[in-house]
């Protein structure tokens, strides 16, 4: 590392700028613009770690404590953490890393938050301008390592473009379908002066240029609508990131049809009302997975018909023509054909939908679907002093009052969160959906905590997944951050055992961890976090209410639940949605 | 009497795209192909009216669907100003070879009445090579190579098609 001096003349920045005109302008070196503006942007917090090429930045942190930065114990967490908290508020997360293996470390946070459409801001280290290309020391080519999972990104070559940039990168990330963007800040660069103008609107590109007027569209969507008898509404993580539950609500109550959301639209629609479906897809309801192969008219809105959710594309609801709502052009008719598409922002199309719609006919369909409900309900046996996993999810569930924003990581435990959590709160329901990345939860659940303080935060886990990031406990304890990290503790990658069991003849090839995990009671401790185990259901209970008193540290909490229980039910890879496995009973 | 003609499954486009005049800006329109298993059949890219812009004709082949998420794809790209498919559009296209073909003193003068049936220009000469700059459409350019080839083709380079709309869409 060298010792490039910093010129501080001011040495905080100040932000009693508003009086003056668009003309105002500041000369900082790059890292004082870097600073200035994120606190123009209203950022909130930054999770971030030093390395060389990113000293002169954390100078200017040094020097402005009023931009709140958390080091976090690895850059993925960082990312991780920064989307965690761009889910839970819908903020745009920022997250900061060194060049070369810093910014390499954030790839599969940022890989995560593409696939689930999450804005966030990342700035990397990158070598001097000088250096690039000649595999200086810690150089990466983050820009093209990172082209394909960002929706942009930028090499900054002087500090006078920084300001823009950094302006532009924010309404990139949540304009249209949001994605992270990332920014590479080469060492010179932040050690020169530039000009900023904190009160200047660049002139933003790829904001989404939506060219066709939707309302015929909608009118189309509207008749096929009205002439529905079997209708059914198919809720995405669109409606989340939109902020559309309350029109979807408006739309579902207008018309009565029943509602099903995927993995990622959990919450956009309250699950306590009668005409909720719950989830649908791979581990879906049997009413809801059901309903989607039978229903004649399919409403999807927000929603991009993964193969997780279609199962043999072939045969997914065959019956029904389509209507797809969406803000992506690109999604639509890519996996599943559409009669009548509508391009757009779910907030603006539902309420003309619905002012448009008939209440409908649908007492014949819901006898159906009750029917479906009343003979394939969500079930498990829970008896003894054994704990079934979903009776660990329901008694969370029951103890927060359904209440908490509830993060997940990726397995077993994540199915069964889905399941048996009852979400009634758009926002509070945080998984990896589309990249399915352990390691995601405990991070994120730190990130939505940062942004929703006063909310319980529970992260429900793996005992596999959360040994790939439990290194940020240290953040936790040092920044005091309370979450509830319950480790669903079946000894097992259960996910994979399960596979293992039903489609490769129970050879449980490396997913046994019952011998290798630690004590997770001690880690939590030697951390300086609260440690408590339950291996009944009252020390269960007993510990999530403690755990919900505590608001000053992270608390873990090590659960033994019974090992061999499989997610039910469950359409089995290739399969058509209606060919699903209930539980065996 | 000839078939009617079948609208075949996969069939030829022409995109043509406003891009930021950045290699980063090429490097995405590159991966979004290699990256979604999309085809490039050519690409060529160079300024355009606007130093700040370039323009870019990409001729790629899919069925229907595919062309449509090519086109939807590249659309999102942030550097993408305009993306636009000139297929089934009144447009000019030209594409430039350079083919160097074998040319001893026997079949020299054979080679050079083709160039001038082409309408192409030699650029280059040697004892044993005659280089030939052709311009035209792809089937103008394909034909001539075609011709040439029992000559013995020593190189062949080509820049890929470049197009643009027809401004006058009347008839005249
Ligand atoms: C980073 C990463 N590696 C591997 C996988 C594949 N995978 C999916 S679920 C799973 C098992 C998770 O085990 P655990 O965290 O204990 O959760 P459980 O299924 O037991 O609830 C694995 C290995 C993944 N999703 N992400
Ligand atoms: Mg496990």
């Amino acid at each position: 590392m060298s010792s490039d001096k910093v010129s501080t003349q001011n040495n905080t920045l100040k932000s009693d700028k508003n009086a003056l005109g668009e003309d105002y302008c500041l000369e900082l070196n790059g890292g004082e613009i870097l600073i200035q503006a994120l606190l123009d942007q209203n950022v909130e917090a930054v999770f971030g770690y030093p390395g060389g090429v990113v000293l002169g930045v954390y100078d200017v942190l040094f020097k402005n404590p009023q931009l709140r930065h958390i080091l976090v114990r690895h850059e993925q967490g960082g990312t991780h953490a920064a989307d965690g908290y761009a889910r839970a508020t819908g903020k745009v997360g920022v997250a900061l890393a060194t060049s070369g293996p810093g910014a390499t470390n954030t790839v599969t946070g940022i890989a995560t938050a593409f696939m689930d459409s999450i804005p966030l801001v990342v700035f990397t280290g990158q070598v001097p301008s000088s250096m690039i290309g000649n595999d200086a020391f810690q150089e990466a080519d983050i820009i093209g390592i990172t082209r394909p999972i960002t929706k942009h990104s930028y090499l900054v070559k002087h500090p006078d473009e920084l300001g823009d940039v950094i302006k532009e990168a924010f309404h990139i990330a949540a304009a249209g379908r949001p994605g992270p963007v990332l920014i590479d800040l080469p060492k010179d660069m932040l050690f020169s002066k530039g000009r900023y103008y904190p009160n200047r609107t660049p002139r933003f590109r790829g904001s989404y240029r939506i060219k066709q007027d939707a309302s015929k569209a909608i009118s189309s969507a509207a008749a096929l609508l009205a002439q529905a008898q079997r209708p059914l509404i198919y809720a995405g993580g669109g409606v989340v990131s939109g902020n559309a539950w309350e029109e979807l609500r408006e739309l579902a109550y207008k018309t009565g049809a029943p509602v099903t959301t995927t993995l990622m639209g959990l919450g956009a629609f309250p699950e306590s009302h009668s005409q909720s479906l719950g989830m649908l897809g791979m581990h879906g309801t049997w009413a809801a997975n059901m309903a989607i192969q039978e229903c004649d008219v399919l409403v999807a809105i927000g929603a991009r018909f993964d193969d997780r959710v279609t199962g043999r594309v072939a045969d997914f609801s065959p019956k029904s023509k389509k209507i797809h709502i969406d803000i992506d052009p690109a999604c639509i008719n890519k996996n599943v054909h559409v009669e009548v598409p509508i391009i757009g922002d779910v907030k603006t199309i539902l309420p003309e939908l619905t002012r448009l719609v008939p209440e409908l006919e649908t007492r014949e369909w819901y006898r159906e679907i009750e029917h479906w409900k009343a003979t394939h309900p969500l079930r498990y046996q829970q008896s003894g002093d054994d704990i079934a996993p979903q009776y660990m999810i329901q008694k969370i569930s029951e103890l927060t009052k359904g209440e908490a924003i509830v993060v997940t990581d990726v397995g077993q435990h994540q199915m069964w969160a889905a399941q048996y959590y009852q979400y009634n709160h758009t926002r509070s329901w945080i998984t990896s959906g589309g990249l399915g990345t352990m390691g995601f939860g405990f991070p994120a659940a730190m990130g939505a905590a940062v942004g929703c303080p006063g909310r319980p935060v529970v992260a429900i886990v793996g005992d596999g997944g959360f040994q790939m990031t439990s290194m940020e406990l240290a953040t936790a304890v040092d920044q005091k951050i309370p979450v509830i990290i319950a480790i669903m503790n079946n000894g097992y990658l259960g996910m994979v055992r399960q596979w293992q069991e039903l489609f490769y003849g129970k050879r449980y090839s490396s997913s046994d961890l019952d011998a290798s995990n630690p004590d997770f009671v001690k880690l939590a401790e030697a951390y300086g976090a609260i440690g408590m185990r339950a291996k009944t259901p009252e020390e269960m209970h007993n510990a999530i209410q403690q755990a919900l008193q505590v608001n000053d540290r992270p608390v873990v909490i090590d659960i033994w639940v019974r090992k061999e229980e499989n997610v039910y039910p469950m359409v089995p890879p290739g399969a058509a949605v209606h060919e699903m496995v209930d539980t065996p009973d | 009497m000839t078939d009617p003609e079948i609208p075949s499954a996969e069939s030829s486009h022409i995109l043509t795209i406003k891009v930021s005049n950045s290699f980063n800006a090429l490097a995405r329109i590159a991966g979004l192909f290699s990256g979604r298993g999309f085809n490039i059949d050519s690409i060529s890219i160079g300024e355009s009216e606007r130093p700040e812009t370039a323009s870019c004709t990409i001729t790629t082949h899919g069925d229907t669907r595919i062309v449509e998420q090519i086109t939807r794809q590249l659309d999102k790209l942030v550097d993408i100003e305009e993306v636009s498919d000139l297929t089934n559009e009144p447009h000019v296209s030209r594409e430039l070879a350079l083919i160097k073909v074998a040319a001893p003193p026997e079949t020299r003068s054979e080679i050079m009445q083709i160039a001038n049936i082409f309408r192409s220009n030699i650029v280059d000469i040697s004892p044993a090579t005659l280089t030939i700059e052709i311009t035209g459409n792809r089937n103008k350019v394909d034909a001539c190579i075609g011709m040439l080839r029992p000559f013995g083709l020593k190189e062949v380079a080509r820049t890929g098609m470049i197009a643009m709309p027809r401004e006058y869409q009347g008839s005249v």
